[in-house]
């Protein structure tokens, strides 16, 4: 349920289906294990191909934002859909970190290709 | 209030069955024509009620969560979700945001806020050693209706 692309100087974790309770930690287990392996300055969670989320998500954001503060990384949200949005703002994960959304890049481009 | 439709369901209590439970209450108010994003806001609130009961109710044995849906009058839909888990100590403690028992677990400890945010009431009732009972009333706005505005 997760899509690990390992760029120099980044790591983005491609978040695809329903996030909740049930689905998420196997979705944190593979993207610690990365994280720690690379220690990136930038660590992406993409939310283009989650279909559901709820608080569980956000647990997931708050944790990977601990962890980035530990070594001094950056979390960023990319593509989240309007009603992710909605769960970010509620809960305040908002506020942990930047939120973006980006038309498809040349690097995305092919991952999403071939993931479907 | 007069119940227009009425569903219900019994189901272990077990985290695959979380997104089981979402469905099945989303499918019964598609009846209801709602919005997407009442739709959306109802699949949430549904999820962390039951997830609540898989993580924090039956915590330390096995069990059954019952699922109580009625459809009422004005497009109004009412969801009861109920276990006989271990239950709440306090529940004011348990609804502040950011407060979660399972910390380790990475629980947000933002359920009861998604609960409330999402729904039009809340009610909890709990009995330690006996179990939680959860009720919401959200009013489902007619897709055509917004349509046409």
């Amino acid at each position: 349920m997760v899509e690990l692309k390992q760029e120099p100087q980044r790591l983005t974790a491609y978040l695809c289906g329903e996030l909740d309770h049930h689905h998420v930690k196997e979705i944190r287990e593979a993207v610690d294990f990365a994280v720690r392996e690379q220690l990136p300055p930038l660590v992406i969670l993409d939310f283009s191909r989650v279909t559901f989320m709820d608080s569980s998500g956000i647990g997931l954001i708050m944790g990977r934002s601990r962890l980035m503060e530990e070594y001094g990384g950056v979390l960023e949200i990319h593509n989240p859909s309007a009603h992710i949005r909605k769960v970010l703002r509620i809960s305040g994960a908002d506020r942990l970190a930047a939120i973006r959304n980006q038309k498809t890049n040349k690097g995305g481009a092919a991952v999403y290709a071939y993931t479907e | 209030m007069r119940t227009l439709n009425e569903l219900k369901c019994t189901f272990p209590a077990r985290s695959e069955n979380e997104s089981f439970a979402r469905t099945m209450v989303c499918a019964f108010a598609a009846q209801l024509n709602p919005t997407v994003e009442d739709l959306a806001d109802l699949r949430t609130a549904v999820s962390e009620a039951v997830t609540n009961s898989i993580v924090h109710g039956y915590r330390h044995w096995d069990g059954v969560i019952g699922v109580t849906v009625r459809l009422l009058p004005e497009g109004v839909i009412y969801v009861r979700i109920a276990d006989k888990g271990c239950g709440i100590e306090d529940i004011p403690k348990a609804m502040e945001p950011l407060y979660s028992s399972a910390p380790a677990e990475e629980r947000a400890g933002l359920g009861f806020t998604v609960m409330q945010s999402f729904t039009d009431k809340l009610t909890v009732r709990s009995t330690p050693g006996k179990g939680t009972t959860i009720t919401m009333r959200k009013k489902m706005c007619h897709a055509a209706d917004q349509a046409a505005d």
